[in-house]
């Protein structure tokens, strides 16, 4: 019986183990794939080719700088609209809302984060381009502002569940504390609640963004793929193309071991590490705050 | 290629799988056709009616792209090979490396229509001007008889058939020395329908795509080979007496002189009414 008892511990210990460093090992497999499929371009395209201004793979234009540029103008304009958005929505279903909204309220933002993002796509093409369109009088409606507020749309879910739950957990001592001493709502929420919760809300803004500068098919859909370079303040009004949507659209044709090919795999490193820099100054951020308040609480 | 057609020619290359594996017949021949995207969904039509007509026949129908159909068949994996352009110089002699000798069917046409909003004024231009257009050398639809509105160029992704094809025939005017490029600004949509979308609702846009997908509510342009010469509205008849001047034969490939059902199939793809019937139905120009 006990031994019995011993050897399923030691199977469920070394299985949960194994589940925790496989995240690691899948990790590490695939970005040993994306260096040995995209590092070859390296050799086979020189390196003004490659940062230069004009991606035309076709002809052999293989500049990735527009595509770069790309992504981070819709990626920009993306936080600009869903940070201050889902925070404050976070805000209004965690402090302010009565019981009764928030119990329907949540769910539903909730809800939205599950809606495909090709449906997003859809509404953009029919709906939000001609829109934008008309009210700015734009050339076209697809532009990375489209983009930009697509991802937002998909980002925002994220944002707040996170941004909430975080909110929540701040202890009520804290805003009475605040209140006793003749805070208004707003000033509590401001200076205590939020920077109280802020490694929970970074957190949140940084998974929502993670999932903004990686989403392909709605940004494929609405943002033109016009590979110009974005780098001007109008070039968020401006037809824009995406590293994941020049993967997307590109990788189904083109010839396995070609130098198109293992470009297209070039952009997929530098966007993993694109990912990996966003990760990582999220991460420092939260170390650093967490280690200045056990500062302060010691 | 095109993705709706797309969708529909898997549901069909399901339906026509399920036909014909329903009876497994020791007499039953088969036959493998793969290429073109473009011609996937007629390819596909094409093998249903002749299978509901000849139960004996098997014709399993794949896409994949000209470039893949043409591998396969120097591969020596399949009968027949469609193709939305012709076979290269290259192809060729790999293919008779291989000891396979390819053979050329011209099998339907497609005409590629340019496009823009019904509210736009301009409904001629010469190739030349579309040619400007494209390039980025002409940037306002007010010189070209317009109003005075900005120009948004739409185009297919560059690994379709029809985007290559669009700058070699129209932006580079058929030549082959020209380094013309589409203007950096062009948009690039990865589908037709994105295309049709865009031109119905912006008048400032200007899009091209293959005849038959041209919905009647917005309004092609006529095209002349040089100023002063006749604008040609694209048609069955203008493709076929070649006014109309951005067209293009779509072909099938055979290894060596094709024998057997292979030979049957072609002959009745080319000469039966009821296939070409079906080529004018898909929206493609039938060859006879």
């Amino acid at each position: 019986m006990d031994k019995d008892l011993n050897w399923r511990e030691f199977i469920i210990t070394r299985a949960i183990k194994a589940s925790g460093y496989s995240a690691i090992v899948f990790v590490a497999l695939i970005f040993i794939f994306l260096l040995r499929e995209g590092l070859p371009t390296l050799g086979e395209v020189d390196l003004s080719t490659l940062f230069s201004v004009r991606w035309y793979p076709i002809e052999d234009y293989f500049g990735i700088l527009p595509l770069i540029t790309g992504s981070l103008i819709v990626t920009l304009g993306a936080a600009l609209v869903a940070i201050p958005f889902g925070i404050g929505t976070a805000v209004y279903i965690s402090e302010i809302a009565p019981r009764a909204v928030r119990e329907v309220l949540k769910p539903l933002v909730e809800l939205l984060g599950g809606l495909p993002s090709v449906v997003l796509g859809f509404l953009g093409i029919l709906v939000l381009s001609p829109w934008l369109r008309t009210t700015f009088d734009l050339p076209t409606g697809l532009t990375a502002f489209t983009g930009s507020l697509l991802l937002a749309a998909i980002a925002v879910p994220t944002i707040v569940s996170v941004a909430e739950d975080a909110l929540d957990t701040v202890p009520r001592s804290y805003r009475e504390a605040a209140w006793a001493i003749g805070a208004t709502h707003w000033q509590t929420i401001w200076r205590v609640t939020l920077p109280a919760a802020r490694s929970g809300v970074m957190t949140g803004i940084m998974l929502g963004i993670g999932r903004a500068i990686g989403e392909t098919m709605a940004v494929m859909m609405v943002t033109g793929n016009a590979p110009v370079m974005a780098i001007r303040p109008g070039s968020l009004f401006e037809p824009a193309r995406t590293m994941t949507a020049t993967i997307a659209a590109e990788m189904g044709e083109v010839a396995s071991g070609s130098v198109h090919y293992h470009t297209l795999f070039f952009i997929g490193i530098v966007l993993f590490l694109i990912s990996l820099a966003v990760n990582v100054a999220a991460s420092s951020v939260i170390f650093r705050s967490k280690k200045r308040s056990e500062r302060i609480l010691s | 290629m095109k993705k709706r057609p797309l969708l529909t020619g898997l549901l069909l290359a399901l339906v026509v799988v399920c036909v014909s594996c329903s009876s497994p017949d020791p007499s039953e021949q088969t036959l493998e056709n793969k290429g073109s995207d473009t011609i996937v969904n007629l390819a596909l039509a094409w093998a249903e009616f002749y299978q509901l007509e000849y139960p004996d026949v098997r014709i399993s129908v794949t896409g994949g792209g000209s470039g893949t159909g043409i591998a396969a068949l120097i591969n020596d994996t399949v009968d027949i090979a469609n193709a939305s352009r012709q076979i290269k110089i290259e192809e060729i002699e790999k293919a008779q490396s291989n000891g396979i000798d390819p053979i050329e069917f011209v099998i339907a046409r497609d005409a590629i229509a340019v496009i823009v909003n019904p509210e736009n004024p301009v409904s001629e231009l010469t190739l030349q001007q579309i040619s400007d257009i494209y390039s980025g050398k002409i940037t306002n639809w007010n010189q070209v008889g317009g109003d005075d509105r900005p120009i948004v160029r739409l185009s297919r992704e560059t690994n379709s058939g029809t985007h290559v094809y669009f700058l070699e025939n129209v932006l580079r005017l058929g030549d082959k020395k020209s380094k013309t490029l589409f203007s950096r600004n062009t948009l690039l949509l990865p589908s037709s329908e994105g295309i049709i979308v865009e031109v119905r609702q912006n008048p400032n846009a200007i899009g091209y795509d293959g005849l038959g997908y041209v919905p009647s509510d917005l309004k092609m342009i006529g095209i002349a080979v040089e100023a002063g010469g006749e604008y040609v509205l694209p048609s069955i008849e203008t493709v076929n007496d070649a006014t109309y001047p951005i067209a293009r034969d779509l072909y099938m490939y055979t290894a060596g002189e094709p024998t057997g059902i292979v030979k049957i199939y072609l002959e009745w793809i080319i000469t039966s009414d009821e296939a070409q019937g079906i080529v004018g139905d898909l929206g493609f120009v039938p060859i006879k």
